[in-house]
């Protein structure tokens, strides 16, 4: 079983984000990147159908060289190696230019499976698994809070605001798992070490067949008109309980017709 | 400032459960109809039901595709049925609900007729320029498409809906199927959480329990403040992490993102993690015992104090106002 897990470098939630005033990109340089959290499980999915299946698990990352730290991490927790999709020309790509560009590598890699994580915590645009499994053609299994693969078949459990639905495909297939699908792995200390011997293959945008023209941020289809921060919230009004907190949230309720 | 609207059908994503309408619907509607013509597309059975809710909102036209092998298959089939959509009638604009569904629909049918695509709208200007709320309600960006036709997902109770009655034309769609969208079949859909309670990322008014609610038994004060005042139950991932209440029911960061007219957080201090998910609600309470905490930066009203007093309180307080 070939699978290929797409990661993102994005960086910590915990910090202050920002947009830069120059290009309207995520300024990438004012805070700590780390591995898309939710890519973790996605990750952590691979390697335990890797476990079950066999087969080797491959892991793609678009983003600039830092991001070379999230790949690390990647191949310590156990995948096999790593494609970094990095040029300048990509910088500013939105998200149906990314989708273009790891069509491209997969490609390159083949696969059986893409798995993603259901969003990033950045950008949350939630499309990339859709708009890959359009690109590829193949089937679209996503939002899954539960995998089986049985052969050539997938079965997902699909969250859903009800519950779920239960769906079956045939691979090839484009997965996106949920939080909470795992709990996934920390390195080992082995892990970590046999990491840096792994292989990282860098290709360039002429290996993929991509034309800079058709990336990065002056040919995305989309395009950012302006940002500002937002407005802070006025301060309200705050009292201590002394046995009336009940019935004044009541009384503002009241004030605000909320009841 | 004075600015004649967008000419143009808006075609709007019909967002219904078999045939049970989703509010969003409704403020997507009127969304559409201060840029153009509403023009509804429903997908699925259902849609006698739902018919007379679509005119009371204003839709011009109705696209119906009532075949059910358009709803038994992931997605696709929806991108493919808008796909022919925007070929045949040239609308100015796609608009669906900004819900994971939604969001895998613009995706695919952003591909299929390659144009760009917004997510996460909470507001459309002229010329299509959606507002967005980003790195957990920090900062605000307007965005635009500039290639095709916009596609854009808007969350939902971002826009009050306003009723407007007409009479749509009906017309009925179908589209055949490409194989590819007929590969990840729907063979049972499974309904978990069929209560009373109003859908969380619906409701008009949600009431999250963190922390400080210390165990899954004392949801209880939360789920009976919720019933008191109609609204959905959520969740901090403090609690979801900890087994307390489900994980589906998580507000936040990783979870799902709410925008109702109210929200009470009780026992939630506030981490970033959680205001990600809830920042852009109208009017914001808090209960907590720690006057410290960040969520009380955020809030219209506060009470600082034990929220297994003031909670209960509050909902006996509301029942007896009723």
């Amino acid at each position: 079983m070939n699978i290929v897990v797409c990661v993102k470098q994005v960086p910590d939630t915990a910090t202050e984000r920002k947009l830069k005033s120059s290009d309207s990109t995520l300024d990438r340089e004012a805070v700590d990147g780390l591995m898309n959290e939710l890519d973790e499980y996605a990750v952590e999915e691979a390697l335990r159908i890797k476990e079950a299946h066999g087969g080797e698990v491959t892991i793609l990352t678009m983003g600039p060289s830092t991001a070379a730290d999230t790949i690390r991490k990647a191949l310590s927790m156990g995948a096999d190696k790593a494609v970094h999709l990095s040029d300048d020309a990509l910088h500013g790509s939105d998200s149906l230019q990314t989708s273009f560009a790891i069509q491209q590598v997969l490609g390159r890699t083949g696969f059986d499976l893409v798995i993603l994580g259901s969003e990033s915590t950045d950008a949350r645009t939630g499309v990339l698994a859709a708009m890959l499994a359009e690109r590829l053609g193949v089937s679209q299994v996503t939002l899954a809070n539960k995998v089986e693969i049985d052969g050539s078949t997938i079965r997902i459990q699909r969250q859903t605001d009800y519950g779920f639905d239960r769906v079956e495909a045939s691979l090839p297939a484009v997965v996106s798992v949920v939080e909470k699908i795992n709990e996934p792995r920390y390195p080992s200390f082995k892990g970590i070490m046999a990491a840096k011997k792994k292989p990282v293959d860098a290709p360039s945008l002429a290996d993929l067949g991509i034309d800079a023209a058709q990336v990065g941020l002056a040919g995305s289809a989309t395009t950012v008109v302006d940002f500002a921060e937002a407005p802070p919230r006025a301060k309200g009004q705050i009292v201590t309980d002394e046995g009336d907190g009940g019935s004044k949230i009541a009384d503002f309720l009241a004030s605000k017709k909320f009841v | 400032m004075s600015v004649s609207p967008t000419q143009g059908e808006i075609l709007v994503l019909v967002d219904h459960l078999d045939g049970e309408l989703k509010k969003v619907t409704l403020e997507l509607l009127t969304l559409a109809r201060r840029h153009g013509d509403a023009a509804a597309v429903w997908i699925g059975p259902g849609y006698e039901g739902a018919k007379e809710k679509l005119a009371e909102y204003g839709a011009a036209k109705v696209y119906v595709a009532a075949s059910s092998e358009l709803t038994d298959y992931v997605v696709a089939p929806k991108a493919e049925l808008l796909a022919q959509l925007v070929a045949d009638k040239s609308p100015a604009a796609v608009l669906v609900s900004a819900t994971a569904e939604g969001k895998e629909i613009a995706g695919r049918l952003a591909v299929k007729i390659n144009s760009g695509v917004l997510t996460d709208a909470i507001g459309l200007t002229d010329g299509f320029v959606a507002e967005q709320s980003i790195f957990g309600g920090s900062t605000v960006v307007h965005s635009q498409v500039r290639q095709g036709t916009p596609i854009i997902a808007v969350r939902p109770n971002s826009t009050a809906p306003e009723a407007s009655p007409s009479s749509p034309v009906e017309e009925e769609v179908s589209v055949v199927l490409s194989d590819a969208a007929k590969a990840a079949k729907i063979v049972e859909k499974v309904v978990q959480e069929k209560g009373e309670r109003p859908e969380l990322t619906e409701a008009a008014i949600v009431v999250s329990g963190g922390r400080g609610v210390g165990g899954a038994e004392n949801f209880k004060v939360i789920e009976a403040l919720a019933d008191s005042l109609g609204a959905a139950v959520g969740a901090s991932r403090a609690a979801t992490d900890a087994g307390w209440y489900p994980h589906s029911f998580q507000v936040g960061q990783t979870g799902k993102t709410v925008s109702p007219q109210l929200y009470i957080a009780v026992g939630i201090s506030g981490a970033i993690q959680h205001r990600a998910g809830m920042q852009t609600s109208k009017t914001i309470i808090a209960i907590n015992k720690d006057a410290e905490a960040p969520i009380f930066d955020l809030v219209d009203y506060g009470v600082v104090g034990d929220l297994f007093q003031v909670a209960p309180a509050l909902t006996e307080e509301i029942n007896k106002r009723k």
